[in-house]
C-alpha cells in the first residue's frame, strides 16, 4: 500500500463542530437578524378558551406613536386557511377511517370566534418591539364567551359546546387498525387472563429553548420574500405556505431556518405567525419581525400527547399475550395543526405491537377537538404513547397473572430477525434482536440482587421500586410511497448534494435540519470517512431553500438515516466519476480504479494512484481529461427509504418513594439502546441522556393543565409547568447493543427519540411497583407529582 | 415581553430615596434584587409609573454582628448569606435558608430584604425569621424604627413596611446556647420556592426537655405565620420521636391552608406535619438533644 488508511471516522465520538459557536455566543438566530427598515409586530391574542367576535376596534392602536399598521382577519382577503397536511378520507381510500376527518378552517387570523386562549385575532405593526406591545394593548375587542371545554374525555361528549361547524360533536375523525375479530377471538380464549386499565398520557409543552420567531422581508424591486424563521423543514414551510395559503410563487419565496435552538416537533408546522408577518411584509413593503414572548410559546406552540386509552390485555395461563386492544381517544385542540392526524393514528396504532409476537391487535382511535392549544408531533410523536400504553398493559397483564414482570416480557419477546417481521399493525420491522438488549440491561442491573434488596427494603417500610420499558419505535421517516397512501400530503424522501471544490474541499448541501442534532459534525464525519479527507475539509451547509435543492428537514430520527444516505448516495457518485477522471490520468481503465484513503489507485498497482485533490482540480481544469465527460464534481441524491427503521432497547428504572409526601426519587436509570450502527456514539449518547430525561419529565412532573371552567392553561410559564432538572436524575448506566438495519445502507436506524419513548413507562412502572406492598397494581394517571402518588399511597388497600 | 414605560430613578442616598418614595408614592417601587418584581413587570402584572433602584444607596449591604444579633443589609444577597463566614459560625441555618432558594444566578441577585419586603407566600426566608426571631428595620423621614417578625408579615405579599418606608436592615439573634435550628421544605417542582417550608428552633435545657421552641411554616398560606400549637406542644417537654409526632400535628393550624395545583389543603396541610416534624428532629439533634 502506498498509502495508509485514514482513520475510520465513521463510528467517531469526535466533540460537535458547531459547538464552540453557540457556546461561546455566537450562533445567529432568527431573533439575532438586524435588517434596515425593520419592523416588529405583536400578535392580539383571545384572553378567552372560547369566545366570539362581535367587533375589533383597532382606532386606537392604531393611532399610538410607531405604529404602521393594525391588521385583523378581515384584512387579509384572498388567504386561505393554514393546511393540514394529512388527509384521513374514505375517498382518498386511506386505511382504518371510519370516520373522515373534518377539515376545519383554520385561519392565520381568526375573525369569527376565537377557540383557543392565545389564538390571534390581529397584528399590530410598529417601529419598535415596545411600541407594538404597548398598542397591542389597545386593540379594543368586543368578545362574546362562550361556554369551553378542554377535557379530552368531555370534548365529545353530547352538550359539549361546539367548536366548528363541520365538526359535528367535536369528533375530529375515527380511525381502526389491526383485527378487531381476531383480537375479539382472542380475548374469549379459555382460561385467558384479561386486564382492562385507563392510561391517561398527559398533554406536554414542547418547551424548546429557543422560542418560534421570524422575520419577513419582501422585496418590491424583485418581488421576492424572504422569510427567517425557526423551522425544523424550512422547504415544507415553503411549499405549505405558497401553495396553500398566500398563494404565492414558491421559487419567489426564500426560506431560511438558520441557526435553532431546539424544536422537539413543535418547529415542524406551518404555524400563523409566520404567514401573517410574511403577508404583512408583502402589503407593507417593510421587514416584519415576530419573537414569541415565553408565554406565547406556552400558548401557542403544538402541543404534544394528550390522550386518553383504555387498554386491555389477554394472557394464557403460561403468560404468553393473547391479544390486546386499545381504544383511544386524542385530543387535537382547537385546530389542525400541521401532521395533527398522522400522530394519534399512523405514528401510534402501527406501534402497538411493540417487541412482542402478539397473535391479535385491535386499535381504535377517535380525535377530538377542545378548546386548547393544537396538539401535533412532540418528541416521539404517536411512538411514546404507543409504548406507553403497550409497557403498562404489559406489566399491569404480569401483576395480575402472578407473574414476574421481566419474565413475561422475556418469553413474549419476537425472536431474533433480520429482513422482515410482519405485525399484526401493518407496519414490516427491519432487524431486531430484543431479547440481547434485555439481557445486557439485567445484567447490569443485576435483577435478582436487586429484588433482594427490595425485599430487605420493604421489610423497613421503604417503598422501593423497578419499572422495565422494552421498547420499540419507528424512524427513518418514511417511504413516500407507503405514506402517501396513508394520507401524507407529502413525500418524506431527503436530498444531498455533494460539491466537490476545485482544490479538494467539500460543501453538502443537505435537506435535513439541525436544530440541536450536531448535523455539521455528524454528517461531515460521514464525508471525511468516505472520501478519505481531513474533516477540517468539509462542511455542512442546510436550513435555506434559496442553497439547498429541495428537503423535507428533521424529524421523526430520520436525519442520519433518510438525510445521511442522500449524502452517501452523492459520494458514491461523486466517486464513481472520480474513478473515470483518475482512470485518464493513469492511463487505465475506471474499472480497474479503487478509491482508498483518499488516493484513486491502479488495481494492483498501488504505487499508480492519484489524490483526490488532484482529481477534483482536474474536474474544473479539464484540460487533459476524459472524452465525453462533463467537468465539475458536483452530485445530488434524493433518498426515499424502502422501509421504516425500528429501532429498540430496554430500560429499566429504579425509584424509591417517599412513604410521608408521595415524592418519587429516582436512584437508578439503565438504558440498553439499539439504533443499529452508531456515526458518533458521543451525540448519540447525548440524544439518550437527554430523551431520557424528557421522558423522566412526562412521567413524574411534566403536564400542561387547563382550567376545567375557563379554559386557562394554569401551567403557562416556567414558574408553573415543571420541567426536569439536573437534580432530579441520577447517573445513567448505558449501553448498546448494534443490530444495523437492512433498510439503508450505513445501517444506522435512528436515535432521537429513543429516550423519550422508553424512559416514561420505565419510571411509572418503578412507582407502582414501589407500591405494590400496598396493594397498587395500576397509575392511571401522570406526572407522577407527590400529592398524586401521596394520595394513592392513602387510597391503597393496604396501608 | 416588555414591561409597560417606566422612569427610573437611581438615588445615591437613603434620603434622596425616601424623598422619591414620598414623591411618587404608589406609583413607585423599590428595586432590590429584582428577582420578583421584574418579572412581575415584564408579565405587566405589575406596572409601576417609578422604579427606584437602591443599589446606588450607600450602607445597604453587608452582614456584622451586633452584640447577640447579626445585622444583615437589606440589600445584601443571598450568596452572601448563604458564604457568609459569620452567618455560617452564629447562625449557619440562615445560611442552610438562603443556599435553598432558586438558583446560583438568582441568589447572586436576589435580596434578603427583597425577599422580606416582597412577602411571597412561598419565599424561604420568612419562615426562617418567625423561627429566629428576626427585626426589621425601617426606615422613614422622621428616623428608623424597629418591628419584631410576628408583627411583620400581614397577609398575601403584605407587610408593616410603611409605605413611606424602606426596609433598611433585617436583624436576627445569633443561636443562643443549647439550641439547635433547622429548615426543611418540600420544593415545588417547577419554581422550586416552598410548596410548605418549616423553620425550627429549639432550645434544651440541662435536663434535655426543650425550654424554649419556635417554629414558622411558609408556603402553605397566604403568609408565613408561627405554629403556636407546635410551640406549645414542644415546650416543657422531652422531645423523643413520639414527642415529636404528636407536636407536629399542629404545624397546619392557623394556616389558611391555598390550595393549586401541588396541592389540596388536605395534602399541603400533611406537609405542614411532615416537615415540622422533619425540622423538629433536626434542630433537636443539633441542639444535643
Amino acid at each position: 500500500m502506498a498509502t495508509v488508511a485514514a482513520e475510520r471516522l465513521f463510528g467517531k465520538s469526535i466533540k460537535r463542530r458547531e459547538d464552540p459557536r453557540f457556546i461561546t455566543g455566537r450562533g445567529q438566530y432568527v431573533d439575532d437578524l438586524k435588517i434596515p427598515g425593520m419592523t416588529y409586530a405583536a400578535f392580539v391574542r383571545s384572553p378567552h378558551a372560547h369566545a366570539k367576535i362581535r367587533k375589533i376596534d383597532t382606532a386606537a392602536a392604531t393611532r399610538h406613536p410607531g405604529v404602521v399598521a393594525v391588521f385583523t382577519g378581515k384584512d387579509m382577503t384572498g388567504v386561505n386557511s393554514l393546511p393540514c397536511g394529512w388527509d384521513l378520507r374514505k375517498e382518498k381510500k386511506i386505511p382504518g377511517v371510519i370516520q373522515d376527518l373534518a377539515i376545519v378552517p383554520h385561519m392565520p387570523l381568526t375573525s369569527d370566534a376565537a377557540r383557543h386562549v392565545g389564538d390571534p385575532v390581529a397584528i399590530v405593526i410598529a417601529d419598535s418591539h415596545e411600541a407594538a406591545v404597548d398598542a397591542a394593548e389597545k386593540v379594543q375587542v368586543d368578545w362574546e364567551p362562550l361556554a369551553a371545554v378542554t377535557i379530552t374525555e368531555k370534548a365529545a361528549a353530547s352538550g359539549a359546546p361546539k367548536l366548528h361547524e363541520g365538526a359535528p360533536g367535536n369528533v375530529a375523525f375515527k380511525w381502526e387498525i389491526g383485527d378487531r375479530a381476531a383480537t375479539d377471538a382472542a380475548f374469549k380464549t379459555a382460561g385467558a387472563v384479561t386486564v382492562k386499565k385507563r392510561i391517561v398520557n398527559q398533554r406536554l409543552v414542547a418547551n424548546a429553548m429557543e422560542p418560534r420567531a421570524c422575520v419577513a422581508r419582501y422585496d418590491d424591486a424583485t418581488g421576492e420574500l424572504t422569510l427567517w424563521v425557526t423551522s425544523q423543514n424550512p422547504h415544507v414551510h415553503r411549499l405549505l405556505m405558497c401553495a396553500f395559503v398566500l398563494g404565492i410563487p414558491e421559487h419567489k419565496v426564500r426560506v431560511i431556518a438558520p441557526d435553532v435552538g431546539g424544536g422537539f416537533g413543535s418547529k415542524i408546522f406551518l404555524y400563523n405567525e409566520e404567514v401573517v408577518c410574511s403577508w404583512a411584509s408583502r402589503k407593507l413593503k417593510r421587514p416584519v419581525r415576530w419573537t414569541a414572548s415565553r408565554s406565547e410559546a406556552y400558548l401557542t406552540d403544538a402541543h404534544g400527547r394528550d390522550h386518553v386509552t383504555d387498554a386491555e390485555i389477554a394472557l394464557a395461563r403460561d403468560g404468553k399475550i393473547l391479544g390486546l386492544r386499545v381504544k383511544t381517544t386524542a385530543n387535537l385542540g382547537a385546530y389542525l395543526s400541521t401532521f395533527a392526524p398522522a400522530v394519534p393514528t399512523f405514528l401510534y396504532g402501527t406501534l402497538l405491537n411493540g417487541v412482542y409476537a402478539i397473535p391479535a391487535i385491535h386499535c381504535e382511535v377517535t380525535g377530538v377537538f377542545s378548546n386548547t392549544t393544537a396538539v401535533d408531533a412532540y418528541r416521539g410523536a404517536g411512538r411514546p404513547e404507543a409504548c406507553y400504553v403497550v409497557e403498562r398493559i404489559v406489566e399491569a397483564g404480569a401483576r395480575a397473572a402472578g407473574m414476574d414482570v421481566a419474565d413475561l416480557r422475556k418469553k413474549n419477546f419476537i425472536p431474533k430477525f433480520s429482513g422482515a417481521f410482519q405485525t399484526q399493525v401493518a407496519v414490516v420491522y427491519d432487524s431486531g434482536d430484543y431479547g440481547a438488549a434485555w439481557d445486557r440491561m439485567l445484567q447490569m442491573l443485576d435483577y435478582r440482587k436487586f429484588r433482594a434488596e427490595q425485599e430487605a427494603a420493604r421489610k423497613q417500610g421503604r417503598l422501593l421500586g423497578i419499572g422495565f420499558s422494552a421498547y420499540i419505535e419507528a424512524c427513518s421517516i418514511a417511504p413516500s410511497k407507503l405514506v402517501g397512501a396513508l394520507g401524507a400530503g407529502a413525500g418524506l424522501y431527503e436530498s444531498g448534494k455533494v460539491r466537490v471544490h476545485p482544490t479538494g474541499m467539500v460543501t453538502v448541501f443537505t435537506g435535513s435540519h439541525s436544530h440541536g442534532q450536531g448535523h455539521e459534525t455528524t454528517f461531515a464525519q460521514i464525508v471525511a470517512d468516505k472520501l478519505g479527507i481531513p474533516i477540517e475539509q468539509v462542511d455542512i451547509v442546510h436550513g435555506d431553500t434559496g442553497s439547498v435543492a429541495f428537503g423535507m428537514g428533521t424529524y421523526g430520527s430520520r436525519s442520519a438515516s433518510v438525510g445521511g444516505t442522500a449524502i452517501l448516495m452523492s459520494l458514491n457518485k461523486v466517486i464513481e466519476k472520480g474513478k473515470k477522471i483518475a482512470a485518464h490520468l493513469l492511463e487505465a481503465a475506471p474499472k480497474d480504479i479503487d478509491f482508498l484513503g483518499g488516493q484513486f489507485q491502479v488495481k494492483g498497482a498501488p504505487g499508480k494512484a492519484v489524490p483526490f485533490g488532484v482529481v477534483s482540480l482536474t474536474a474544473y481544469v479539464p484540460h487533459n481529461y476524459p472524452e465525453g465527460l462533463e467537468p465539475g464534481l458536483e452530485e445530488t441524491s434524493f433518498y426515499d427509504p424502502s422501509n421504516f427503521c425500528f429501532p429498540f432497547g430496554a430500560h429499566a428504572c429504579i425509584v424509591e418513594v417517599d412513604r410521608d409526601t408521595g415524592n418519587v426519587r429516582i436512584l437508578r436509570y439503565l438504558a440498553v439502546d439499539d439504533v443499529g450502527n452508531v456515526i458518533n456514539p458521543m451525540i448519540v449518547d447525548g440524544m439518550v441522556h437527554g430523551g431520557i430525561a424528557q421522558g423522566v419529565g412526562q412521567a413524574l412532573c411534566e403536564g400542561a393543565v387547563y382550567d376545567g371552567q375557563s379554559g386557562q392553561l394554569v401551567t403557562g410559564s416556567m414558574m408553573d409547568y415543571a420541567l426536569p432538572k439536573a437534580d432530579m436524575l441520577p447517573m445513567y448506566e448505558t449501553d448498546r447493543t448494534v443490530t444495523p438495519t437492512p433498510v439503508n445502507p450505513m445501517g444506522v436506524k435512528g436515535a432521537g427519540e429513543t429516550g423519550t419513548i422508553a424512559a416514561t413507562p420505565a419510571v411509572v412502572n418503578a412507582v407502582v411497583d414501589a407500591l405494590a406492598p400496598l396493594g397498587v397494581d395500576h397509575i392511571e394517571e401522570m406526572p407522577m407529582t407527590a400529592q398524586r402518588v401521596w394520595k394513592i399511597i392513602q387510597g391503597a388497600k393496604a396501608r | 415581553m416588555y414591561p409597560a414605560a417606566f422612569d427610573y430613578h437611581a438615588p445615591g442616598t437613603i434620603k434622596e430615596a425616601l424623598d422619591l418614595l414620598g414623591k411618587h408614592k404608589d406609583d413607585a417601587k423599590l428595586l432590590a434584587g429584582g428577582h420578583s418584581l421584574i418579572p412581575m413587570m415584564k408579565l405587566r402584572l405589575a406596572q409601576p409609573k417609578h422604579l427606584i433602584d437602591l443599589r446606588k444607596v450607600p450602607g445597604l449591604s453587608g452582614i456584622k454582628q451586633d452584640g447577640n444579633m447579626l445585622a444583615i443589609g437589606a440589600m445584601t444577597t443571598h450568596w452572601e448569606v448563604e458564604s457568609s463566614s459569620v452567618v455560617k459560625s452564629k447562625l449557619a441555618v440562615l445560611s442552610e435558608v438562603a443556599a435553598l432558594i432558586g438558583d446560583p444566578a438568582v441568589r447572586n441577585r436576589g435580596t434578603v430584604g427583597g425577599s422580606i419586603a416582597h412577602a411571597d407566600p412561598a419565599a424561604d426566608y420568612p419562615a426562617a425569621m418567625i423561627a429566629l426571631g428576626a427585626e426589621m428595620v425601617c426606615e422613614g423621614a422622621k428616623g428608623r424604627r424597629t418591628v419584631k417578625v410576628d408583627d411583620w408579615f400581614k397577609g398575601l405579599m403584605a407587610t408593616a413596611v410603611g409605605e413611606d418606608e424602606i426596609l433598611v436592615e433585617v436583624r436576627v439573634p445569633v443561636l443562643p446556647a443549647s439550641t439547635g435550628a433547622a429548615y426543611m421544605k418540600f420544593p415545588h417542582p417547577a419554581s422550586r420556592f416552598a410548596v410548605v417550608g418549616v423553620a425550627a428552633a429549639v432550645t434544651l435545657d440541662g435536663k434535655g426537655a426543650c425550654s424554649k421552641a419556635s417554629i414558622g411554616v411558609t408556603g402553605a398560606g397566604t403568609k408565613a405565620v408561627r405554629a403556636k400549637g407546635v410551640e406549645a406542644g414542644c415546650t416543657g417537654k422531652k422531645l423523643d420521636a413520639a414527642a415529636i409526632e404528636a407536636a407536629a400535628q399542629k404545624a397546619a393550624d392557623g394556616v389558611d391552608v391555598q390550595a393549586d395545583l401541588q396541592g389540596s389543603v388536605e395534602y399541603k396541610s400533611h406537609l405542614c406535619r411532615v416537615f415540622a416534624k422533619r425540622a423538629l428532629t433536626e434542630a433537636v439533634k443539633r441542639a444535643g438533644g
